[in-house]
């Protein structure tokens, strides 16, 4: 294993060895854990915060920053990432983060770490810095190697800084939550939210142990309009109980950190629209599985206590794909895939001798 | 490269009158919204279907002729200037709107699909398309997606790229894909990302799945009108640092602003040295309470005088001046360049009077309005393609505004793309490696590099001929440059 502390260190192990598995704070264990001898590059080491001027809403920072570390530095401007990452407190790092492609419950109203990712530093599979990218919130010049980072799961190369754009924090929050008979009443309540103009952060669905299904909205905002936004919500889903407060903050923690997930299970994220929800729930019927939908029905996460590998035929069989983020490492990627061709492509530019994993 | 051949086997795919070879029907393709450049491609192309799109692709590739895929023709970067004798594929009959599904928030269109046209077929849903690039009444989704097109609403909504969900498309080498989902959540490298923005260097969109937003509860535009260009920008940092997330916050100069006036007479205020105009949206409480807010900014900010639109009528009266300025230009001058680097917000101001000092040494015009909030400048440089060598005095004052966004830490390009106007510049802002990387991204797309060949890198043919006079289509008021 290598720690580097220096973006020159980072390029020498990159050429002095020929396989080589990425790993930030180790949150996401299937995607970060050798196999076949593999060499880990910790990148724990390459931390800090680089350049914050709020007033540009823009952050640099090295790709081993704790996210903890930056979303303090950022809280105490009023700023945040609106797109709530995941796993902050269990030590989830920036660049992992990027790689792994994974976005928390706020990614529902502006977007994901793809939307908010501006720049990017990283070193190749030939061990060259490569930039890409800007500073600055507005940038259309050169392909978008940034975005392309996004989920690229360690194949392209070490990220080792990135620049994001951040946004103002809202001031209050306030959560309505609505039980509801059937997961199938909830999806029709989720969807009348999804269309309704209205401006929901975040918006998410659960599945209850009793068969019966939770709905549950986000409002942020000044805390003046929040009393009135939260009645406009629940005339629309017709009831549901208003929270606010530690206990608010707490059932979005609990989403974020995946509080929920059973220690030692799997978890795979999987990409989906709100109509799939109930599709899934039949698909994944006899598996012992818990399943939480996260931005508005784009997301399921799927949690099962033995291999996911399970999940895959019937990701395949739904046309969906999927990422195995907890559980064995090996294959990350279960179900469908698509623009194989296109990744092949650009896996050649930048790892032509295939020193990081093919996932 | 065999043009004549591949003219003999598009004849079999195309009827003579989808397929344009005489010198009388290819004029209309020989520009842009980049008028300074003109080439004359070999031939036009227009297909109905996306198998014969596939098929031209396949063609081009056999025979090693350059292509570029055409929607509207409003690039102001030269991106769809064509390649001389090269075929170019105009998209404009490939646009059906394939797929609505409001409940979903999504719409599945053909390139040729005007962007405009998106949000008129999902009002009554109270949806709407987000970016809204100035000639969205004419521009192309396929353009769109190509450039990663911009607008006046960007800060909170993002640019193109942060719209588009999956796209179908076909390679340089006639090899067809699928990128992407419905869903905003993807796994695996993010290559719709990739693809959109690349210039047509990556090949041809076929299919397109757009995210849809519900349409905001309200809007409180605000105008305010300055006596200093510094003072509004002033105004524009001091709402960025109280919290509040504008929709848009867009600045006009004096020089724009006498355009505009001349040109639709949206009546702003008079003696202006520059407008500010600030636009909340959202949910009406909310947006009630950031308007208290607002207000107070706004009145130490030394506004002398401050509008607010009663309803959507004076909400669009307000906008048409600053969305007309840059067509409205053409009163002021036969020619002009627009330009759209962008700097830190926090230079705008050194960045505004660099520009001013650049503009007295060349002796040359230049109006700003610009996209304050992202720091998004527009410079509209003003020049006579008539004088001898106005053009290239122009075109090197451009050049300083490029370098000056540079060295201050920005980008050349915003939105407009890099195209064949600032190829140039493009290893200016990125190095070598960086460069040399991008290339072979491109050469692993494009083994041949027929796909709008000459755009983006500083290779490929010498630029184009140069003519003067705005765009026909500008001329008759149907695009404006943004």
């Amino acid at each position: 294993m290598f720690r580097p502390t220096t973006v020159e260190e980072v390029q020498k192990a990159v050429r002095e060895h020929s396989r080589i598995l990425i790993r930030g704070g180790g949150t996401k264990p299937a995607l970060s854990t050798p196999v076949d001898g593999a060499t880990v590059l910790d990148l724990s080491g390459l931390s800090g915060v680089i350049e914050y001027n709020p007033g540009e809403y823009t952050f640099t920072a090295l790709a081993g920053t704790r996210l903890a570390e930056v979303q303090a530095l950022l809280d105490s401007h009023g700023q945040y990432l609106p797109f709530d990452p995941p796993l902050v407190e269990r030590g989830a790092t920036l660049g992992g983060m990027v790689a792994a492609g994974l976005s928390g419950p706020g990614r529902y109203r502006y977007g994901g770490v793809r939307d908010f990712i501006l720049g990017v530093r990283f070193v190749d599979g030939n061990g060259q810095i490569v930039r890409g990218g800007g500073k600055v919130v507005k940038n259309s010049a050169g392909f978008d190697i940034p975005k392309l980072m996004v989920g690229s799961l360690g194949q392209f190369g070490v990220l080792v800084e990135l620049t994001f754009k951040v946004f103002p924090k809202a001031a209050a929050h306030l959560s309505v939550q609505l039980r509801c008979p059937t997961v199938e009443t909830a999806a029709q309540a989720l969807y009348r939210i999804y269309t309704a103009r209205l401006d929901v952060e975040s918006l998410d669905l659960t599945p209850d142990a009793d068969d019966r299904a939770t709905a549950i909205v986000r409002l942020g905002g000044l805390p003046e309009a929040l009393p009135a936004r939260a009645d406009r919500l629940r005339a629309l889903l017709e009831g549901g109980e208003a929270i606010d407060g530690a206990d608010e903050a707490a059932l979005w923690r609990n989403a974020r950190e995946f509080a929920w997930t059973p220690s030692g299970w799997a978890l795979a994220k999987v990409p989906l629209t709100p109509r799939r929800i109930v599709e899934l729930e039949a698909g994944l019927g006899k598996l012992q599985t818990i399943r939480r939908y996260s931005s508005g029905g784009n997301v399921a996460w799927v949690a099962a206590p033995e291999s996911p590998q399970v999940l895959d035929g019937v990701l395949a069989s739904l046309g969906l794909s999927g990422l195995v983020v907890f559980g064995p490492p090996g294959q990350p990627r279960i179900g469908l895939r698509n623009g194989q061709a296109v990744e092949n492509r650009v896996k050649q530019v930048f790892d032509p001798d295939a020193r990081f994993p093919k996932f | 490269m065999n043009a004549k051949a591949l003219v003999n086997s598009l004849a079999r795919l195309f009827p003579p009158d989808r397929l344009l070879i005489q010198p009388g029907e290819l004029t209309p393709y020989e520009s842009d919204g980049l008028t300074a450049y003109q080439t004359r491609p070999g031939a036009v192309v227009i297909p109905e279907t996306q198998a014969e799109v596939i098929e031209t692709v396949k063609l081009c590739h056999q025979h090693e002729v350059p292509f570029v895929a055409r929607g509207s023709g409003t690039s102001l970067s030269g991106g769809s200037v064509p390649v001389k004798d090269g075929i170019v594929i105009a998209l404009n009959r490939l646009n059906r709107i394939l797929k609505l599904d409001p409940k979903e928030r999504l719409a599945v269109v053909e390139p040729g699909v005007i962007n405009l046209d998106v949000s008129k077929a999902v009002a009554a849903e109270g949806l709407y398309y987000a970016p809204d690039p100035s000639s969205q009444q004419i521009c192309t989704i396929g353009g769109n997606v190509a450039f990663n097109s911009g607008g006046a609403h960007c800060l909170k909504y993002g640019m193109t790229s942060n719209h588009v969900l999956a796209i179908k498309a076909v390679l340089p080498d006639g090899e067809v894909v699928q990128l992407g989902s419905d869903s905003t959540e993807s796994a695996g490298p993010d290559l719709v990302g990739l693809f959109v923005g690349s210039e047509g260097l990556f090949g041809v969109a076929l299919e397109i799945t757009l995210r849809l937003l519900p349409r905001p509860g309200k809007y409180h535009t605000v105008l305010a009108a300055y006596h200093t260009l510094a003072a509004a920008g002033d105004a524009v940092a001091r709402v960025v640092a109280s919290g509040l997330l504008p929709g848009a916050l867009e600045i006009m100069d004096r020089l724009a602003i006498q355009a505009a006036e001349a040109a639709v007479h949206p009546n702003y205020p008079k003696g202006a040295e520059a407008v500010l105009i600030v636009e909340l949206e959202g949910e009406a409480e909310q947006v009630a309470e950031e308007t208290k807010r607002l207000d107070v900014l706004i009145r130490e900010s030394g506004a002398y005088e401050v509008r607010v639109a009663q309803d959507e009528a004076d909400r669009q009266r307000i906008w048409k001046g600053r969305k007309s300025a840059f067509s409205a230009v053409g009163r002021l001058s036969p020619d002009f360049i627009v330009q759209d680097g962008v700097v830190p917000r926090s230079r705008l101001g050194e960045a505004l009077a660099e520009i001013e000092r650049l503009s007295q040494s060349y002796g040359i015009r230049v109006a700003n309005v610009f996209h304050a909030g992202d720091g998004n400048l527009h410079p509209l440089i003003l020049y006579d393609g008539r004088e001898p060598g106005a053009l290239d005095r122009a075109e090197k004052l451009a050049g300083d505004i490029l370098r000056l966004c540079i060295r201050f830490g920005g980008s050349i390009t915003g939105e407009h793309g890099v195209g064949l106007e600032k190829r140039d510049y493009l290893p200016q802002m990125y190095g070598e490696t960086d460069m040399d990387v991008m290339w072979k991204l491109r050469c692993a797309m494009d083994p041949l590099q027929i796909a709008n060949r000459g755009k983006m890198f500083p290779t490929g043919e010498p630029p184009a001929m140069r003519h003067t006079g705005l765009h026909p289509l500008e001329r008759a008021g149907l695009i404006s440059r943004e």
